[in-house]
C-alpha cells in the first residue's frame, strides 16, 4: 500500500518546521543560510524561513530569567507582525498568563514542558481557557530500558539531566486526555547526534494518541526526516541545526519528503514584506 | 474628504487579533484599498462599519459567551449584517457561529445565519489525527470573489487549518470550498454578503493575504 492511499482520503500536507532557540531575545546559533542584516535577530531568522516555504516556525526560549519574559513577547510580537505563518513558542511556560501573554502577541500554539510534568492540572486548565489547539506539551524523553529488555521511555527534564521515572508513553496519553492538541516529541538520546530520530519512540507515542505528533531530535540527513514520518507515524518534523547552518534548505526537505510519496506544501510562503 | 469607513474587527476576547489585525493592514496596504482596521468591542463602531470581520479561537460555547458578554454586540452584528448586507467575514469560530448551533461540549445556539450544525470532524481513516491542523488544499464547490486569483486545489496553494469541528451545512449552497480529510471538511461557506472561513487566512501566508485584500474590495 503506499503511503498516499495508507493515509486515507486525506490531502493534509506534512509539516516541515525550523525551531529557533531564543535566549535574552537573540536567536541562540543564529541562521547562517541567508545574508541577513543581523543573523541573530529572531525576528529576520522568521522571516529568512517564511520565505524559504517553511510549514511553520517554532520559537523555543531558553533564557533563564523571569525579567526576559518581556523580550520574548515583543520578539512573538514583531515576528507575528511580519509574518503571516503558524508560530509556536515554548519555554519556561508556567501559568496561565503566561500562556494569554504569547497568544495575545500573536503565537498559535504555546509548548509547556516541565509546568506540566510538574503539575498535569495545568494542562486541563490550559486547554480549557485557550481551546486544545493551541496547547502543545512537549515531551522530553530518554530510553531507560536495557538491552534485552522491552522498549521504555522517561520523561526526563533540565535539558535531559533529570529523570523523573514518569513512563513517556502513559504520560503521552495522559496529557492528551488532559487537552493537549499536539505532542512536540524530542528524544533526549538522539538531540544534537544528528543520527536521526528516535524513530520507535516516536512511533510509540504517535501511535498512542490521536493527536497530531512532531518528531524532533537527531535529525542529520534529509532521509532521517522522510522516516520520522513514515516509521516513526508524526504528522510533522521539527529540526534546527541542518536548516540554521544551511546543510539541508527547506525546499530540499520538501522535494526529500515528496519522492518519498508524501504529501507537501509547495509554494505560497513568503509573506513577509521587502522593504 | 471622509476617510474610507473602517474595517471591524471583533474583539470579544477570543484570541489572537493581533496577527489577523496586521494581516488585514497588510492586506489593505498591499491592495490598495486603504481600508482603516479598527480593532473593537464598541456596538456602534460595527453598526458604522463599512465590513465587519468576527475572528474566534477556543471553544464553540466560550465564544459564544463572548459574543453575549459585550452589551449590543450580537444586535448590531445581525443590525448591520443581516439588515444592511455590510460585508462580513467570519474566521474558524468566527465561521463557526454562524450556524444555528454548535454541538462542541454541549449544544450552544449560533447566529443562525447559516443553516446548518457545527459537528467533530470523523474522518473515515481513523488513523487520522483530531486536531485537523496543517496546510491543506481547497477543493472549490463554487467560485467566489474572495477566492479570485487564488490557485486552489491539489498544485495550488495551500490553507492552514487548525480544528477539530466544522460547520456541516444543511445547505450544499452554502459550501464555497471543502477540504479533504477522511472525507469533506468545510473549509468555507457563504451566501449573499457572508462568508467565513474554517482556515486561518492570517495565517496562511499568501492565499490568506490574497484572500483578505479580495475581502477588502468585495462588494456583495
Amino acid at each position: 500500500m503506499s503511503d498516499a492511499a495508507a493515509r486515507g482520503d486525506s490531502m493534509l500536507k506534512v509539516r516541515v518546521i525550523p525551531c529557533l532557540d531564543v535566549k535574552d531575545g537573540r536567536v541562540v546559533k543564529g541562521v547562517k543560510f541567508v545574508d541577513l542584516r543581523d543573523a541573530g535577530d529572531p525576528v529576520e531568522a522568521a522571516k529568512a524561513y517564511d520565505a524559504a516555504g517553511a510549514d511553520e516556525l517554532c520559537f523555543l526560549d531558553i533564557t533563564a530569567s523571569v525579567e526576559a519574559r518581556s523580550t520574548l513577547i515583543d520578539v512573538v510580537s514583531r515576528t507575528a507582525e511580519q509574518c503571516f505563518m503558524p508560530l509556536t513558542v515554548g519555554g519556561g511556560v508556567r501559568t496561565v498568563e503566561d500562556i494569554r501573554a504569547l497568544l495575545n502577541a500573536g503565537a498559535d500554539k504555546v509548548s509547556i514542558n516541565t509546568a506540566a510534568v510538574n503539575r498535569r492540572d495545568f494542562v486541563r486548565e490550559a486547554a480549557e481557557k485557550f481551546g486544545e489547539q493551541c496547547i502543545v506539551v512537549a515531551i522530553d524523553a530518554k530510553k531507560v530500558s536495557a538491552e534485552g529488555e522491552p522498549d521504555r521511555w522517561e520523561i526526563f527534564t533540565h535539558g535531559g539531566r533529570n529523570r523523573t521515572g514518569i513512563d513517556a508513553v502513559e504520560y503521552a496519553r495522559e496529557v492528551v486526555a488532559l487537552g493537549a492538541g499536539e505532542i512536540l516529541l524530542t528524544s533526549m538520546d538522539r538531540d544534537g547526534t544528528g543520527e536521526g530520530f528516535d524513530l520507535k519512540l516516536t512511533r510509540a507515542i504517535s501511535d498512542a494518541v490521536t493527536v497530531p505528533v512532531i518528531a524532533s531530535g537527531g535529525v542529520g540527513t534529509l532521509d532521517h526526516l522522510v522516516d520520522g514520518i513514515r516509521e516513526g507515524g508524526a504528522s510533522a518534523v521539527l529540526a534546527a541545526s541542518i536548516f540554521h547552518f544551511g546543510t539541508f534548505t527547506i525546499g530540499a526537505a520538501k522535494e526529500a519528503l515528496a519522492q518519498a510519496g508524501l504529501p507537501v506544501r509547495r509554494g505560497g510562503g513568503d509573506s513577509a514584506e521587502t522593504a | 474628504m471622509t476617510p474610507p469607513a473602517p474595517v471591524a474587527l471583533i474583539d470579544y476576547g477570543s484570541g489572537n487579533l493581533h496577527s489577523a489585525g496586521k494581516a488585514l493592514e497588510r492586506a489593505a496596504r498591499e491592495g490598495g484599498s486603504g481600508k482603516a482596521v479598527l480593532v473593537t468591542a464598541d456596538p456602534d463602531v460595527v453598526r458604522r462599519a463599512d465590513r465587519i470581520v468576527l475572528p474566534g479561537v477556543g471553544a464553540y460555547a466560550d465564544c459564544r459567551r463572548g459574543l453575549d458578554a459585550v452589551p449590543g454586540m450580537v444586535e448590531a452584528l445581525t443590525e448591520a449584517v443581516m439588515e444592511r448586507g455590510r460585508p462580513f467575514l467570519g474566521i474558524c469560530v468566527g465561521l463557526q457561529l454562524m450556524a444555528t448551533r454548535g454541538l462542541e461540549h454541549g449544544d450552544t445556539a449560533g447566529l443562525g445565519w447559516i443553516d446548518g450544525e457545527v459537528v467533530k470532524i470523523e474522518p473515515a481513516d481513523p488513523t487520522l489525527k483530531i486536531p485537523h491542523m496543517g496546510w491543506n488544499s481547497l477543493d472549490v464547490a463554487r467560485p467566489h470573489p474572495l477566492l479570485a486569483g487564488i490557485p486552489t486545489g491539489e498544485g495550488g496553494l495551500d490553507a492552514y487549518f487548525v480544528h477539530s469541528y466544522h460547520l456541516n451545512a444543511a445547505r450544499a449552497g452554502d459550501v464555497i470550498a471543502t477540504t479533504s480529510y477522511g472525507g469533506a471538511v468545510t473549509a468555507m461557506v457563504g451566501r449573499d454578503n457572508l462568508a467565513g472561513t474554517q482556515f486561518h487566512p492570517e495565517k496562511s501566508q499568501r492565499l490568506g493575504l490574497a484572500l483578505l485584500a479580495n475581502f477588502l474590495k468585495w462588494a456583495p
